[in-house]
């Protein structure tokens, strides 16, 4: 089984987001997500300051098997990338929660954090996904 | 339920994350293929082939009969142990699959498949065998280990008998011979120096587990895709099938014409293919700028559309986005680029192989 902490919210495009102690987000792809992709080795991170819509593909993901998107959850204003992916795109294999993270953003409405799903939620997409 | 080889448990209890691969549960990889490529090309790796399938060809005719199956030129094999790749084609020329045909006896060969082709191969064999003295029967109950890698051979010597040892001593390179209930090749699809084993199914764990534990790598499918592809061998379902020849998949030089007057399937069309020159072929991709050519992204040269990507990866060897490519064989030329998610990606045709024994030694055009 993936490891699906329970103090983030996930979609079911396979993207966690945290919220962080001064009110911006930041985003990864979850464990399972990594595992689908398997070695992953160039990330297209979008541009600082660029705004997307909820839903809109903000990042590609390429790993030796496949390209991937990966879509902004909540509309908002990208903040900062993880710049460490350039040379170690890896890390998002390695530790997708922490160290793999890329991008944090600000969202027009914080509120709608709480639409996402729970570790629960998440859990249950996952498993349908097995089938 | 998926068909599953002899190492199966072998392969969970060394951390194997497992894919259906054409009806068989196999490792893709056991944590990172880019890792398993590097142990290849580098050390050693050892991957379970044991889905291919095994044919025996024996009897009074087999060397008629094989002479009559296959464009390459079996009077090649002039040595007991000695190895032929080719192709079986349809009558029209269309590649049926390909193999490696290992010379043991005039009247006794084995021809090694592949497993996705399995049943159409065994019934176009037996078609073909009818006109002929032999019997051809599929071994099974056997695993087959690819064990590849710089020190390929002297870790296997390390857990196996001295018989085996000798005989693996004498092997050259593209020959396999019997030992016991074993048999020992020389060949790969990796580009690199090793062994393909064959061991009966009950004694395949605890060798695959001896390899392990002296530092041999498993090695999953992911691995073997890229490394094959870096060495410029054809993946047959994707490079080649039924609808295009040997001349248009890169893989001509497996054509015996000499003598003019052998006669086997495909022949005629193949004859005049080549006087015509041969509309497509089958050529190299490396990529300029940062990207992954994909399977039937287009490939473009002066702003036409001239073929497409057969297979691609990304070259954990060279770090960079290479492919094969179909392409009209009058838009060859130094440059192309490929239409990749509805990018151009720059990159430049090749000669292939794009890495052998550890080496880029590609060539541009």
């Amino acid at each position: 089984m993936s490891n699906i902490p329970q103090n983030l919210r996930y979609t079911k495009t396979h993207e966690w987001v945290r919220k962080e102690s001064d009110g911006s987000f930041t985003l990864g792809i979850t464990d399972h997500a990594q595992s689908l992709l398997g070695d992953i080795v160039f990330i297209d991170v979008p541009k600082v300051s660029s705004d997307y819509a909820a839903g809109k593909e903000c990042c590609v993901i390429e790993s030796v098997k496949a390209a991937s998107d990966v879509y902004m959850p909540i509309a908002g204003k990208i903040k900062a990338v993880n710049d460490a992916l350039t040379t170690a795109p890896n890390l998002v294999n390695a530790d997708p929660y922490n160290e793999g993270w890329l991008f944090k953003f600000d969202a027009v409405s914080a509120t709608d954090f709480e639409s996402l799903l729970d570790a629960a939620a998440y859990t249950a997409v996952e498993q349908a996904d097995a089938h | 339920m998926n068909n599953r080889t002899p190492l199966y448990e072998s392969h969970l209890k060394a951390g194997a994350k497992v894919v259906d691969f054409h009806g068989w549960d196999m490792p893709v990889n056991y944590g990172s293929q880019i890792e398993e490529h590097h142990h290849v090309r580098k050390d050693a790796g050892v991957f379970d082939v044991s889905h291919m399938t095994i044919v025996e060809v024996e009897g009074k005719d087999a060397r008629a009969f094989l002479h009559h199956l296959v464009p390459n030129n079996i009077d090649k094999l002039k040595n007991t142990g000695k190895a032929l790749y080719t192709a079986m084609l349809q009558e029209d020329g269309g590649i049926i699959d390909d193999l490696i045909i290992y010379y043991l006896r005039d009247d006794f060969y084995r021809l090694v498949v592949n497993s996705a082709t399995r049943e159409k191969d065994l019934a176009w064999l037996k078609k073909q065998a009818l006109s002929f003295d032999v019997t051809v029967t599929e071994r099974l109950g056997f695993a087959m280990l690819a064990v590849q890698g710089p020190h390929a051979i002297e870790q296997v010597k390390k857990v196996v008998s001295p018989e085996k040892i000798a005989l693996i001593d004498q092997l050259k390179p593209f020959n396999g011979l019997p030992v016991g209930n074993w048999f020992i090749a020389r060949t790969g699809y990796t580009g690199e120096d090793g062994l393909e084993i064959t061991v009966p199914a009950d004694q395949a764990p605890a060798f695959f587990e001896a390899l392990l534990k002296i530092g041999v790598h498993p090695c999953g499918l992911g691995a073997r895709d890229t490394l094959r592809l870096e060495a410029g061998m054809n993946l047959y379902g994707q490079d080649m099938d039924e609808t295009v020849t040997p001349l248009e998949s890169n893989i001509g030089w497996t054509i015996g014409w000499e003598p003019q007057d052998r006669q086997f399937i495909g022949r005629p069309i193949l004859e005049n293919q080549q006087s015509q020159n041969v509309g497509r072929v089958l050529v190299g991709v490396l990529l300029t700028e940062r990207g992954i050519p994909r399977t039937h992204d287009k490939v473009i040269v002066n702003g036409q559309c001239v073929g497409e990507i057969t297979s691609g990866t990304f070259s954990p060897t060279l770090e960079k986005g290479i492919a094969f490519a179909r392409i009209q064989s009058n838009a060859l030329d130094k440059h192309c680029a490929v239409e990749s998610r509805g990018k151009l990606l720059q990159g430049e045709f090749v000669k292939l192989p794009f890495v052998r024994n550890g080496k880029p030694v590609f060539q541009s055009y």
